[in-house]
């Protein structure tokens, strides 16, 4: 479904991103772990080009995103997006914030967008917060509202930057709970986490990075019961 | 000193009331206030318009070939804010007086070119710290939905800068107002002009300018005041 090749990517003379390849398949759920600065964001930021890769090149469904030519709000409106400081639209209603970008790219009418938008917002237990503003919420509201936001455009996939990192504790089981449903729906998402419950849970597939370079892979369970690389078991009997 | 008082009574009478006076006064203040209004209203759009076109040129995706169009825009975008903010106000309009406009007899039109175009370019600067001041979370949220960069902008970036440039542009409002007192040199029958014409008339120059001077002074502490009301509006809606 997204397929990378040879992704590099640098800051200036920070190499951030070394050479990776990677594909990912459809209904699959990659988690991707490893150290701050080790290029986990970047890498999934690559994906949906929000940051431009220096080199190589990355696909998706067939259709190569790097190429200059290709309509990039066209593919990014298959690829929803969940970040950690959750950027809702301070300026909109719950309401506004979802309905705005499936109206406005025509993908429905105000009408079909209004409905969905109350059907995604009972699904997360919401539906009374839609005349309120982003100001009003909780954190853990926010994001399950941004999570709301990226499925009205009924994605093909979702990428969760880091989504609980900024929540207060009690407020991640909601964030989490919400992605679970998402995953046992079937859809394909790469996430990005410090939370080795749920790689170990819901993901399929786990990815360690640490300098630019994924350094292992595995199934969760697999992958958390008999870690190879040095650097993996280092980490991971830190955090566990 | 005693004669002084006892000459003042007859000498605003001469200068205020003499012939309906007071009328030519507040006609020349309503000119005043509606050229400042129409200048804005210029200044605004011009002022926009040179930012997102600055900011757009700014923000291109690095790694890919710049706009061409772009380019050339930016750079007229350049000439036009340095060669504004580089001369005296008062030589800008001298020349959009005697030299462009040297035959035209709609004065009030000459005075809103003058004033307008040289209030763009400082609210382009406004606005442009005021786009810039917006999270870019907030881009990225937008554009990872698929919406467009124009779009980005118009309800997502621009709403949001606007709250953070009203200050300044209330400020810029003020300045615009008592800025208009030097058309009165190309002949625009404003406050100041009136003011001149009729201390020529009765060879009493005191009673007019201090006259004036007031004038300015009551509408620029009325539209502080109005000012600070708004910013506190503004500000309670962030504690929502």
């Amino acid at each position: 479904m997204i397929d990378v090749k040879h992704l590099t990517k640098s800051f200036g003379d920070h190499l951030v991103l070394d050479d990776i390849s990677e594909h990912i398949y459809p209904g699959e759920k990659v988690v991707i772990i490893g150290p701050s600065g080790s290029g986990k964001s970047t890498f999934l930021r690559c994906l949906n080009l929000l940051e431009t890769p220096t080199a190589g090149t990355i696909s998706f469904e067939g259709t190569n995103i790097t190429d200059p030519k290709t309509d990039i709000d066209k593919i990014r409106q298959h690829m929803g997006m969940v970040f950690q400081h959750f950027n809702l639209f301070p300026n909109m209603t719950i309401r506004k914030n979802i309905t705005l970008a499936p109206v406005r790219t025509k993908l429905m009418s105000q009408a079909e967008a209004d409905d969905l938008a109350t059907a995604l917002l009972k699904r997360v237990g919401l539906d009374e917060k839609a005349d309120s503003y982003p100001a009003q919420l909780s954190g853990g509201q926010k994001q399950r509202i941004a999570i709301v936001r990226a499925l009205a455009m009924k994605p093909k996939v979702m990428l969760f930057d880091e989504p609980t990192s900024a929540l207060d504790p009690e407020m991640v089981g909601e964030v989490l709970e919400v992605m679970k449903q998402l995953a046992d729906e079937g859809m394909t998402m790469v996430v990005v986490t410090h939370e080795m419950g749920f790689a170990r849970e819901v993901g399929s597939r786990v990815l360690f990075m640490d300098g630019g370079h994924i350094l292992e892979q595995n199934e969760p369970h697999a992958f958390f019961a008999n870690p190879k690389e040095p650097r993996t078991i280092e980490f991971l009997s830190k955090v566990l | 000193m005693f004669e002084w008082l006892n000459n003042l009574g007859p000498r605003l009478d001469a200068a205020f009331l003499e012939g309906d006076r007071w009328q030519l006064y507040l006609q020349g203040l309503l000119t005043t206030i509606e050229l400042t209004v129409v200048s804005l209203i210029v200044g605004v759009a011009l002022g926009v318009l040179v930012a997102v076109i600055r900011t757009a040129h700014d923000q291109q995706r690095p790694g890919r070939r710049k706009s061409i169009p772009l380019g050339i825009l930016n750079i007229i975008c350049k000439i036009y804010t340095t060669v504004i903010r580089g001369t005296p106000m008062l030589v800008q309009i001298l020349i959009w007086g005697f030299v462009v406009f040297a035959s035209s007899r709609n004065k009030f039109m000459v005075g809103v070119v003058a004033l307008g175009i040289n209030s763009g370019a400082y609210v382009a600067e406004i606005v442009r710290g005021g786009l810039m001041s917006v999270d870019v979370g907030q881009t990225e949220a937008g554009r990872s939905l698929g919406l467009g960069y124009l779009d980005t902008m118009r309800f997502i970036v621009i709403p949001q800068a606007f709250k953070n440039i009203l200050p300044s542009l209330g400020n810029e409002f003020i300045t615009l107002f008592k800025d208009t007192s030097l058309v009165n040199t190309i002949g625009l029958t404003e406050l100041t002009y009136r003011a001149a014409r009729i201390a020529g008339n009765t060879f009493d120059y005191m009673p007019p300018y201090i006259g004036i001077a007031i004038m300015y002074l009551v509408v620029v502490i009325l539209l502080t005041w109005l000012q600070g009301k708004l910013e506190r509006r503004l500000r309670q809606s962030d504690r929502r």
